[in-house]
């Protein structure tokens, strides 16, 4: 048996931050999945690494800017062509509270 | 012999020649499509009338006695995470169906002056993530060697329609093992660049720090055409790197006497398949008597890969999907009482199971409490692994691998143990964490026909190196290369 690392309650909780909903059944199924996963990503505590430096990147380039420069940009129409909500040039969407 | 079944540089060789014209190609090609497509499911768009259009325009370049770019007249699908003006994208996902990108990514655009055709885009996993092709919200895609098995993933449409004469070439994106490991599933040729050495603007990301486009070719040749056009620094992604671009096509040619190549011990452990590891044996002597000296050698923290990958990738993914709310692009959900309900409905409907399960993961990992334990250690393992390739890379000028510990596995057969799924890209995903380039090409076929493929892995910005060992193992391999004969399950059954 798998230690339990995270709980239904937890998992209800990310649910929340990563803006997702889950019926009971997915929710048990997440956790009991989530819980194997997590127990082999322990594997890592078996390295030191409190000496170690992260790697966000691999290759080391300077930050690469562009000119500040004004340059033409997408027709307003064209970026909204995509919305399925569209009204006097902006996105839609529902009452906030 | 039908004219879908050259290779890219034969056909662009033999439109030169007259021999053949771009339109005759094209015909071959859409006849293909339909012949097999319908078992095969490689596609999820074609634009026919568009690409007989180009052709035209080819074969009045020709008429008119026009120099021709490098690749005029090649048919090429494109892995439906890639953007494309005009044609839906939709990265194998439901929350996407209907974009209409309004800008050609990078590759793209270099594909399109440089004389290709793009013929369509083609299936993946949801969103990249996955290892078969099967968490698309389309339906799989079946293997051209046996249609009851993956082709792998998750570029595995875009490898299939290749390995099927549906396309010369494709272009597939590669996160931890994406390129590689469906090409070696399917007998083909592809190659991870150096994370840099090709531009991701408009590739739809998954993980920023390990994503990169490559291509899937029938051969080495093919893939250094490819990377000639593709590769190369570009003002709107800031992680490309402005380094000169060798004539790959060129360098591929000279041979390998100075190559030192290491094997790594670490690769060849429990749950490697013997027919993999004996087609890797056979390979090595290969090389050997091409005057390459090989050596075993160590790569130490191989095993904490796999973990590693999948915290910094979930992470990076939960973090660039959060763009998927139902407001500017895609899918929004038909009822919701207020903007949060909208948010939360439409992702829950619009995303499949494995890309809800790694933004759940991610999410954790990120979370307050837990950001150290998780994110932050596997970015220090990150360095670990990095630094054991540096190490052989003083001493060592190539890799050999196997690119899968195993042969095409059966639909459904992994799907309900994520985990197990996982495994299948053990030797790729170290790769992609210390982003240097590798190749996979294919050394052999099982006792079941299907293809084995290894893996070339090189220093970073060492493409020149890694096919120009590709070419020459190509070149020297002895087992006769084979095309799939596409037969349908029943047809299959009745004749067993």
């Amino acid at each position: 048996m798998t230690e339990k690392i995270i709980s239904k309650k937890e998992v209800e909780y990310v649910a929340k931050l990563a803006k997702l909903k889950f019926n009971e059944e997915e929710k048990g199924e997440f956790t009991s999945q989530l819980n194997s996963i997590l127990d082999y990503f322990k594997k890592l505590n078996e390295l030191d690494t409190e000496k170690v430096e992260p790697t966000a990147y691999v290759i080391s380039i300077p930050n690469l800017l562009n000119e500040d420069k004004v340059k033409p940009s997408f027709p307003q129409e064209e970026v909204l062509s995509n919305g399925k909500y569209v009204k006097k040039g902006y996105f839609k969407v529902p009452k906030i509270m | 012999m039908t004219l879908n079944q050259l290779t890219a540089h034969e056909v662009v060789n033999l439109i030169k020649k007259r021999k053949i014209t771009a339109c005759e190609v094209m015909q071959d090609i859409f006849n293909q499509i339909d012949k097999v497509d319908d078992l095969i499911k490689a596609f999820l768009i074609i634009n026919r009338e568009e690409a007989l259009r180009q052709a035209k325009e080819i074969d009045a370049k020709v008429k008119n006695g026009e120099e021709l770019p490098p690749l005029a007249g090649v048919a090429v699908a494109i892995k439906d995470i890639i953007v494309t003006r005009g044609t839906e994208t939709t990265c194998g996902s439901k929350i996407l169906r209907g974009f209409i990108p309004p800008y050609n990514a990078t590759v793209i655009n270099r594909l399109k002056e440089a004389g290709a055709i793009i013929i369509g885009k083609t299936n993946m996993d949801e969103f990249a993530m996955g290892s078969s092709t099967e968490n698309s919200a389309f339906g799989p895609t079946h293997n051209p060697w046996d249609l009851e098995r993956v082709p792998g993933g998750s570029s595995g449409g875009s490898t299939a329609a290749v390995a099927a004469d549906e396309a010369f070439i494709s272009l597939g994106t590669d996160t931890g093992g994406s390129i590689r490991q469906p090409a070696s599933l399917c007998g083909m040729v592809g190659l991870k660049p150096t994370y840099g050495r090709v531009s991701r603007y408009g590739l739809v990301a998954y993980a920023s720090s390990l994503d990169q486009i490559g291509p899937i070719t029938k051969d080495v040749t093919d893939c250094a055409l490819v990377m000639n056009v593709i590769s190369g620094h570009d003002n709107m992604d800031s992680t490309s790197v402005n380094l000169e671009v060798p004539d790959y096509l060129k360098s591929c040619k000279a041979g390998i006497k100075d190559l030192k190549i290491g094997v790594p011990k670490e690769y060849f452990i429990e749950g490697i398949d013997l027919e993999v590891k004996s087609a890797l044996d056979r390979a090595l002597k290969i090389f050997e008597k091409l005057g390459a000296k090989i050596e075993e050698l160590s790569l130490p923290h191989t095993e904490y890969s796999l973990p590693t990958y999948y915290l910094i990738a979930t992470a990076e993914a939960s973090s660039n999907l959060a763009r998927y709310d139902g407001v500017q692009y895609g899918y929004r959900a038909e009822e919701y009482k207020d903007l949060s309900s909208m948010y939360q409905k439409t992702r829950s409907e619009g995303f499949g199971s494995e890309v809800k399960r790694r933004i759940m993961l991610g999410t954790y990992a990120l979370s307050s409490g837990y950001y150290d334990a998780y994110y932050l250690k596997a970015q220090k393992v990150r360095t670990l692994i990095k630094e054991d390739f540096d190490k052989v890379f003083s001493k060592y000028d190539i890799l050999v691998t196997p690119t899968s510990p195993t042969p095409a596995f059966k639909l459904k057969e992994k799907v309900s143990d994520p985990l197990t799924m996982y495994l299948s890209d053990i030797y790729t995903i170290p790769i992609n964490l210390a982003g240097i380039p590798a190749i996979s090409i294919n050394c052999g076929y099982s006792k079941n026909n299907l293809p084995i493929g290894l893996q070339i892995i090189g220093k970073h910005f060492s493409e020149e190196t890694i096919l120009r060992a590709a070419f020459n193992f190509e070149q020297n391999n002895d087992i006769e290369r084979k095309k799939p004969s596409i037969k349908p399950a029943k047809h299959k059954e009745a004749t067993e």
